[in-house]
């Protein structure tokens, strides 16, 4: 690998590179090994803190229900948030102003609420206003809070994204005699969502994690709340949570790759039409070319 | 109405509110350190460092924020003994625990925003840098990461953001924030609408400058090019 | 160019579908909980994560005592075994979900108390617990006033440690956690002295297989918590009906019989039986 920031190692730097990793190992190892150590002492390590994970009915009865709300929340509150995001952030850029200013204050606003807030307001709204089942409104309430404060940072990042766009684009469309909204559609939309695909992804990994925030106040009962009923009974709480942080992060992880994927299949032939390159690339690409482009991905929204 | 409020002394609302701005401001600070470093370990020319920062990233970011908040106080501090110089004060341990967790979770947003960052230098000035000279350390301390920061104000305003929000989470561990008391207050009022408003309201005057002035801030030191 | 267009539309149906199959899971079976007799469902509130009160087993079952209370109650009022909906109502959701009508009656150690009884109703008492102390087993605290300089694990939003320190050790330190496991798991590694809430909770929990030998209860009855069965205010027909009911299990002896079953195995010695309406201040 190289990179504009160092010059190719020579022989000497390699020596102090091979140095610098030996150390850094090293001091990684001594803390692995104190870590290690530390839990084996406090017996968190036993067989019996961690057989209840081999066995099937931890999974069946606690673990797999509780993953099944938490995709089934974060998958609707995806596909709602996604192209409400997308319809907020055009909206933003209209040239009318009375489209315009509402929609900017709709996106301040449920940027500014935490989302725990919003769910809790959305939980209320439906017991006095609908019909909705108890049973099911928790996922309502959820799916809700997740859609408005998510769909108002899309419409930013769409938002972003459409502005990064060179005006020879749109100039362009005019050219050809696309209307305004023809324009939107075919020509900028995909660019931008192109361009911003680093930064919708890690959108959509904030989306699963905090279904999370549900099982705390309303009772959803995702993956978080059915691991304390079962900490509960097997009495491994910190067994427990270091299995749901790995059953987070390789979901994640899923989510990312099969993101990242479809990002390289997406861009392949748009090397020419200076489309945006994401962060998380910046490792398979040379920085010159990035170098003058804009700024725009993995935006680290949180 | 709000008559209720005058019943919550200790802490008030606005109490409620100074630890939230106290934790935000001082998690804000370190994560900004740490996860410059991390930035600077992803681009560094040392390979296990770079894994390093990477799986870090990679890991920290996948993570839901509540877990690693508990974490901090089941495993740092109970197993490990980690009690941040504060083994009798719970308020102070505790406080300082989530902001460790904080820190630990922001740096990875704050990493990939720099990362971001470093990216819009034009690739002429670390390749001038190199030509006169000046080490990797040097390439980023002096030319890279000054022009880096300038240019990414604006999506660090929004993890500043999504930081004064996230500290809602460290009610889990008993820190007296913000949402510990509208958590105690919806138990005990019966009036959840009004009880969330109040802190809605709070948070709104809270993030809303944040995020006018930093977005004001990143036009003015924008790198004009 | 057309291999693209392809592969994103075969992604978003794949999306699509996703959801689509998510969301036809949770139609089947759901009956509405309000109606009541015949061949409805009742839906009854209990803890889903306290041993000998109300725990859901990994077998996907229910134990406890809460649990076999309400299903006797819920035998009285006309509802088989399997026409009962188990629903988790956390500590800070009780009121609210008797209020909204998610639930028909709450048993999940719900101590009746005069703010709790401005806003719900109780049936009871049916059982008299005490709040006490859980310590290590070779812990020197035996009083509340050795909890002074001692730190003391509640749970978020609970009172019981507050008062404990309010009226016995002042000095005490108070770490609120998120739940009762998190606070034993902290008891365990030495992160806490003590922990404390009902003595039938702590019991349950001291008895659990992970835990056996490790922890005592202090014995202290620092108060006197009355278990009731909540409902919504004002339905004085199901009052009078739960009430009747558990005079009868009482009476016939399945009261006992469940104390023995549930709290036998942890070694608690409980109260006899309250009168109904009797409330132990």
């Amino acid at each position: 690998m190289t990179s504009v920031l160092y010059d190719a190692p020579g022989p000497k730097a390699k020596r102090r590179n091979l140095l610098f990793s030996v150390i850094f190992f090293v001091l990684l190892a001594l803390l692995l090994w104190w870590v290690w150590q530390t839990l084996d002492d406090k017996n968190q390590l036993q067989w019996s803190l961690w057989k209840p994970f081999t066995t099937s009915e931890a999974w069946t009865t606690y673990l797999l229900p509780g993953l099944a709300d938490t995709l089934k929340a974060a998958a609707l509150a995806m596909v709602i948030a996604l192209p409400l995001g997308a319809v907020l952030g055009i909206l933003r850029l209209s040239d009318h102003r009375w489209v315009r200013i509402p929609a900017g204050a709709v996106v301040e606003f449920f940027r500014a609420i935490p989302v725990l807030l919003l769910m809790l307001f959305a939980n209320e709204f439906y017991v006095r206003s609908t019909g909705i089942p108890s049973d099911e409104r928790p996922l309502y309430a959820v799916v809700t809070g997740l859609v408005l404060y998510n769909a108002s940072v899309l419409a930013e990042v769409v938002r972003a994204g459409i502005l990064s766009l060179p005006k020879g684009q749109s100039e362009a469309a005019m050219a050809i005699g696309l209307r305004k909204s023809q324009t939107m559609t075919s020509i900028l939309l995909p660019q931008a969502v192109t361009a911003m695909l680093p930064a919708i992804v890690s959108q959509l990994v904030v989306i699963v994690k905090d279904t999370a925030l549900g099982g705390v106040m309303l009772g959803f009962t995702e993956l978080l709340n059915t691991r304390s009923t079962l900490a509960a009974n097997y009495a491994n709480v910190i067994p427990s949570f270091i299995v749901v942080a790995v059953i987070f992060i390789v979901l994640n992880f899923i989510l990312t790759s099969f993101a990242s994927w479809l990002e390289g299949r997406l861009r392949r032939s748009k090397r020419s039409t200076g489309a945006v390159l994401g962060a998380d690339k910046v490792d398979d690409v040379n920085a010159a070319e990035v170098g003058d482009t804009y700024g725009t991905g993995a935006e680290g929204r949180i | 109405m709000f008559d209720f409020l005058s019943k919550y002394d200790d802490p008030s609302v606005l109490g409620a509110f100074w630890v939230t701005i106290q934790l935000t401001v001082l998690s804000a600070i370190g994560s900004l350190i740490w996860g410059t470093f991390l930035a600077a370990m992803r681009v560094s020319p040392v390979p296990l460092m770079r894994g390093f920062g990477t799986a870090y990233v990679n890991i920290v970011r996948n993570i839901p924020l509540t877990v690693i908040i508990v974490f901090t106080s089941l495993g740092l501090a109970d197993i490990f003994g980690m009690t941040m110089g504060a083994s009798e004060d719970f308020a102070v341990k505790n406080f300082r625990l989530a902001l460790l967790g904080l820190v630990a979770y922001t740096a990875a947003f704050v990493c990939e925003a720099i990362r971001s960052g470093i990216n819009t230098v034009p690739v002429g000035q670390a390749e001038a840098a190199r030509a006169i000279g000046l080490s990797f350390s040097q390439v980023l301390r002096l030319v890279v990461l000054p022009q880096a920061f300038r240019s990414v104000i604006g999506p660090l305003a929004n993890v500043l953001i999504a930081l004064t929000k996230n500290t809602t989470v460290a009610a889990a561990i008993g820190v007296a924030e913000a949402a510990l008391l509208m958590k105690e207050m919806i138990e005990n009022e019966a009036q959840t609408l009004l009880i969330g408003a109040i802190f809605a309201f709070g948070f709104v005057v809270l993030t809303l400058p944040t995020g006018l002035i930093l977005g004001w801030l990143s036009k003015r030191l924008a790198v004009k090019r | 160019m057309k291999l693209r267009k392809v592969s994103a539309a075969a992604a978003t149906a794949l999306v699509l579908a996703l959801t689509a199959t998510a969301c036809g899971g949770d139609n089947g079976g759901d009956s509405n909980g309000s109606g009541s007799g015949g061949g409805d469902k009742i839906k009854i509130g209990i803890k889903y994560d306290q041993p000998g009160l109300g725990l859901k087993e990994p077998d996907g079952s229910f134990s406890g005592f809460d649990v076999d209370v309400a299903t006797y109650v819920a035998k009285e009022l006309g509802y088989e075994p399997n026409q009962i909906e188990w629903v988790e109502t956390k500590s800070a959701d009780r009121e609210n979900a008797l209020s909204r009508g998610d639930v028909k009656m709450i048993a999940a150690t719900y101590s009746i108390t005069d703010e709790r009884k401005q806003k719900v109703d109780f049936a009871g008492p049916y059982l008299l617990a005490h709040q006490d102390l859980l310590v290590k087993k070779d812990s020197d605290i035996t009083k509340a006033t050795d909890l002074n300089e001692k730190k003391l694990c509640s749970v978020a939003g609970s009172t019981s440690a507050q008062n404990v320190k309010d009226d016995f050790a002042p000095k005490a330190q108070l770490d609120q956690r998120g739940g009762y496991s998190e606070c034993l798991a902290a008891l365990q590694s030495g992160g806490v002295d003590a922990l404390t809430t009902d003595d039938s909770i702590l019991a349950g929990y001291a008895a659990q297989e992970q835990y056996k030998g490790q922890f005592k209860l202090a014995g202290l009855k620092l108060s006197n918590e009355n278990y009731g069965i909540g409902v919504k205010k004002g339905d004085k027909a199901t009052l009078d009906k739960i009430n009747a009911a558990l005079e009868k299990m009482v009476s016939d002896g399945s009261w006992e019989k469940a104390v023995k079953e549930n709290f036998g195995p942890a070694n608690y010695k409980n109260e006899p039986a309250p009168k109904i309406g009797q409330i132990v201040q």
